[in-house]
């Protein structure tokens, strides 16, 4: 019956070429636009490091008090050199790290090569475990190395690309800010986006990568610079990179890994324990305010993915709509104009069953139709956002099964609903009626 | 023009007729708030910055590793870009208009007793920095050389409170003077930082808009006698004829290579670039909108063709009988641009509703304004005029059918 069906659709669809093409460009076009802002949209909100983003914690101390505070009373969103030191000395999580964006110059050992400026990050030793950050050759440094203040480095795999030409670099030396550096690991591609473990500095997207982490401590002590945002709600009392250690300024950023959700209120109670005993200490002169938010509220409460986005997406899921009704309008006026052909197939026995399969039939073909040209149209969409969008937004948008898939469903299924009910008011058709008017 | 037929007609169209409606009102809705989201781009995008905007490049070196002789090597390295030719000015800045990145702000107050600072400014610093901006004073004087203090000593000052090492007068925009002494001249007057330490104005600038934070007042900009060098983040900015810039860029970079080669150039760029660059994301957003808007308004006309060219077929019999009976081609064209019109205005109707609730919702989460009111009557005749040319097409297919038709059966 359905191969029927399929060739009486067929037939009808070529009687009216012109309203057809009408019905398919309208959804190939509402289809392609939602589909191509949904990419961009799902490309910026996507969890960056999905298996284990519930178990990453970013803990905020209120160091700044009432006068720092926002209107919506959030305390800073980064942290001062003292209270950071404090947190990775009682080491309460499973695995913490405190992190500053630096810039250094690498100086190439080729002396007819110009040096380079760098990103990265100075970060503690388990800022690699806790990340799960991929290796191609080597690993982190180690804890004690952290204490050392040892001169290691983990460079990139696109770096150790321009230094030694993609070889195997473990034990070999880069010189950083005029210092050499062992390499002890090269990190595999890891470019994660959002930027999530400095999302401060980021703004959440960058499309350079990080290309060294030096250790924290090893940084502090040879006053590397940050490079990253520093805020401040008083003047530091002294000046230089010194000042700010000890000021109240906040310019790093911290993460924690805590497995589960009592381990994090465990940890949430420490943390206001601490910025209780700062209080009576006369440090703080307020009660806790602190935060710990898991990595997807965190990034949330960042507004990491850009409201233009949002915008943009409800823009064209109201182009969608928009075909949706016009479909419906004009399927409404198709099918209604074959009132006569339902009431003979009706009156030569056709159940209202038959008549609402063959009718759907229809609508599921123009669905499909218009589900194709809306999947030739996302592919040129998304290839073509790179055109308007900023490239290190439009970089992340890509075409992949799970799309195409979602193109063509959506498409059908849109298009069936929005035949449901021309079908309906054709199903009703009275056989006798029509047969007698003409 | 007769209603009523028209009326009674529609009424056993009465879904198809909604669903027209319902298309016009939700394209009525959506265009009316992705114009006006346009607009506002298009407004941000063409703030005026105040500076010389096609005569400047700017050059950004880092140094490697610490250096002592930055101050010293501030001057060689200006004198040598003064040396090219082609160039009128070079100054050594920390920020410039519409750039991203770092940026340096401030609160004032205009009383050493207040608690709250009066408004949040961005402080301009850098020798000869308004003459290579090429900013308009509108009033008082630039700085005297004797004026400016170097930035590290003027935060060493700041942090022991010696007051004779910072600096002492400061230049600020016509905006922010209008904001702090409305109707006032702001020569000579006293504004205050951190706590209650005093500066005088001693110059105006027409415009001078801020690096970014432009939602803190896009003009609220102060310029201080503050030099900076290279290990202080500024950057080389040269001004220079429009047509000469590429090659002023490329002997500038060679001039500062050949004085130290050991340094790395972090940015080089003409100042259009720069601003073309701030501007990226609202340039997307326009893009995408006026996309968005026209698929829509195309895909509303298309719907109007189909439907009217329904109508048209099934009622050629009664056509054909209007015009048997004496209705003239112009009587029959003019009844679909009515009924076209009518069904324009309900959907208008309530598109306008619609509008509004879409723009209260934008502006709770999106922090928007409000969408003024003439958004209404333009996006009103904008639809009106879309249906009509949608119809024209259908309608005088109607108008052409002939009397003969009425005698036929089928």
């Amino acid at each position: 019956m359905f191969a029927y069906y399929l060739e009486l659709a067929l037939r009808s669809l070529k009687r009216s070429p012109g309203l057809t093409i009408l019905m398919v460009l309208s959804i190939g076009f509402g289809v392609a636009a939602s589909m191509t802002t949904y990419s961009v949209f799902r490309a910026v909100s996507g969890d960056p490091i999905p298996w284990k983003s519930s178990q990453l914690f970013v803990p905020q101390i209120d160091m700044w008090g009432p006068t720092g505070r926002g209107d919506d009373g959030e305390p800073p969103v980064a942290m001062d050199y003292t209270d950071a030191m404090k947190l990775m000395r009682d080491h309460r999580a499973k695995l913490q790290s405190a992190m500053y964006q630096v810039s250094p110059s690498i100086v190439p050992a080729d002396a007819s090569k110009h040096p380079i400026n760098v990103s990265g990050h100075a970060v503690y030793s388990e800022f690699f475990p806790m990340l799960d950050v991929p290796f191609k050759y080597g690993n982190g440094w180690s804890a004690d190395d952290d204490e050392q203040r040892a001169a290691v480095v983990v460079i990139s795999s696109k770096l150790n690309e321009k230094l030694f030409g993609g070889a195997n670099s473990v034990g070999k030396t880069v010189n950083v800010e005029g210092k050499d550096y062992r390499v002890v690991g090269v990190t595999n591609d890891w470019n994660p986006q959002p930027r999530f473990y400095d999302v401060v500095n980021s703004g959440g997207f960058s499309t350079g990568l990080d290309d060294v982490f030096l250790p924290f401590e090893r940084a502090i002590a040879l006053s590397i610079p940050n490079d990253g945002n520093t805020n401040c709600n008083a003047i530091p009392a002294e000046s230089g990179f010194v000042g700010l250690q000890h000021s109240s300024c906040v310019w790093i950023a911290y993460m924690a890994e805590l497995d589960d959700a009592a381990t994090a209120s465990t940890y949430k109670a420490y943390l206001d324990g601490y910025a209780h005993q700062q209080q009576q200490s006369g440090r703080f002169a307020w009660a806790p305010n602190n935060r710990l938010r898991n990595l997807p509220d965190w990034l949330d409460s960042q507004h990491v993915v850009p409201s233009d986005t949002k915008v943009s997406l409800l823009v064209a899921l109201g182009l969608l709509i928009v075909c949706l009704v016009n479909t419906a309008g004009l399927l409404l006026a198709k099918f209604l104009r074959r009132s006569s052909e339902i009431g003979v197939r009706r009156a030569l026995g056709a159940q209202r069953l038959s008549i609402y399969a063959q009718f759907l039939t229809e609508a599921g073909m123009i669905g499909l139709a218009g589900g194709v040209l809306g999947l030739l149209l996302t592919g040129v969409g998304v290839a073509s956002v790179g055109w308007v969008l900023p490239k290190d937004i439009a970089a992340l948008a890509r075409v992949d099964l799970m799309l195409l898939a979602m193109t063509l469903l959506i498409a059908v299924v849109a298009t069936l609903l929005a035949g449901l009910y021309p079908t309906f008011r054709a199903a009703r058709v009275q056989p006798a009626w029509q047969l007698k008017s003409n | 023009m007769d209603i009523l037929p028209i009326l009674s007609t529609l009424r056993r169209h009465k879904i198809t007729a909604w669903l027209l409606i319902l298309e016009i009102a939700l394209t009525c809705a959506i265009v009316c708030n992705a114009v006006f989201l346009i607009s506002q781009r298009l407004e941000r995008m063409n703030l005026p910055s105040g500076i010389a905007e096609h005569e400047l490049v700017q050059v950004q070196l880092a140094n490697i590793g610490n250096r002592s002789d930055a101050e010293a090597r501030a001057k060689t390295d200006l004198a040598a870009l003064r040396q090219i030719p082609g160039v009128t000015q070079v100054a050594l800045v920390f920020q410039m208009p519409f750039t991203d990145g770092g940026s340096s702000n401030s609160g004032i107050k205009l009383d050493p007793q207040q608690q709250e600072d009066t408004v949040d400014v961005t402080q301009y610093m850098g020798e000869n920095l308004l003459s290579t901006l090429g900013t308009r004073l509108v009033a008082g004087r630039d700085f005297r050389p004797d004026e400016f203090v170097d930035l590290d000593a003027a935060v060493t000052a700041l942090h022991s409170g010696n007051l004779k090492g910072l600096p002492q007068v400061l230049v600020i925009t016509q905006m922010l003077a209008e904001r702090l002494w409305p109707g006032q001249s702001a020569l000579g007057k006293q504004i205050y930082l951190g706590q209650g330490l005093p500066f005088r104005v001693v110059g105006v600038v027409a415009h001078l808009a801020r690096p970014n934070r432009l939602s803190k007042g896009v003009e609220y900009s102060t310029v201080w006698p503050i030099s900076m060098n290279v290990a202080q983040g500024a950057s080389f900015l040269i001004r220079c004829a429009p047509q000469e810039r590429e090659r002023v860029l490329k002997s500038a970079l060679a001039a500062l290579k050949q004085l130290d080669p050991n340094r790395v150039v972090l940015q080089k760029r003409t100042y259009d670039e720069a601003r073309h660059a701030f501007f990226a994301n609202d340039r997307a957003m326009t893009g995408i909108l006026v996309g968005v808007c026209l698929a829509l308004l195309i895909v509303t006309a298309l719907g109007i063709v189909g439907l009217a060219s329904f109508w048209v077929a099934q009622r050629r019999r009664t056509i054909g009988v209007r015009r048997a009976l004496g209705a003239t081609r112009a009587n029959i064209l003019q009844y679909f641009q009515t009924e076209n019109f009518l069904l324009a205005t309900i959907g208008i109707v309530i598109g306008m509703a619609l509008a509004f609730g879409i723009n209260l919702f934008l502006m709770q989460h999106y922090e928007l304004p409000r969408l003024p009111a003439i958004y209404f009557p333009v996006g009103a005749i904008a639809l009106w005029v879309i249906g009509q040319l949608a119809v024209l097409g259908p309608a005088l297919r109607a108008a052409a059918v002939p009397p003969v038709v009425a005698t036929r059966s089928v």
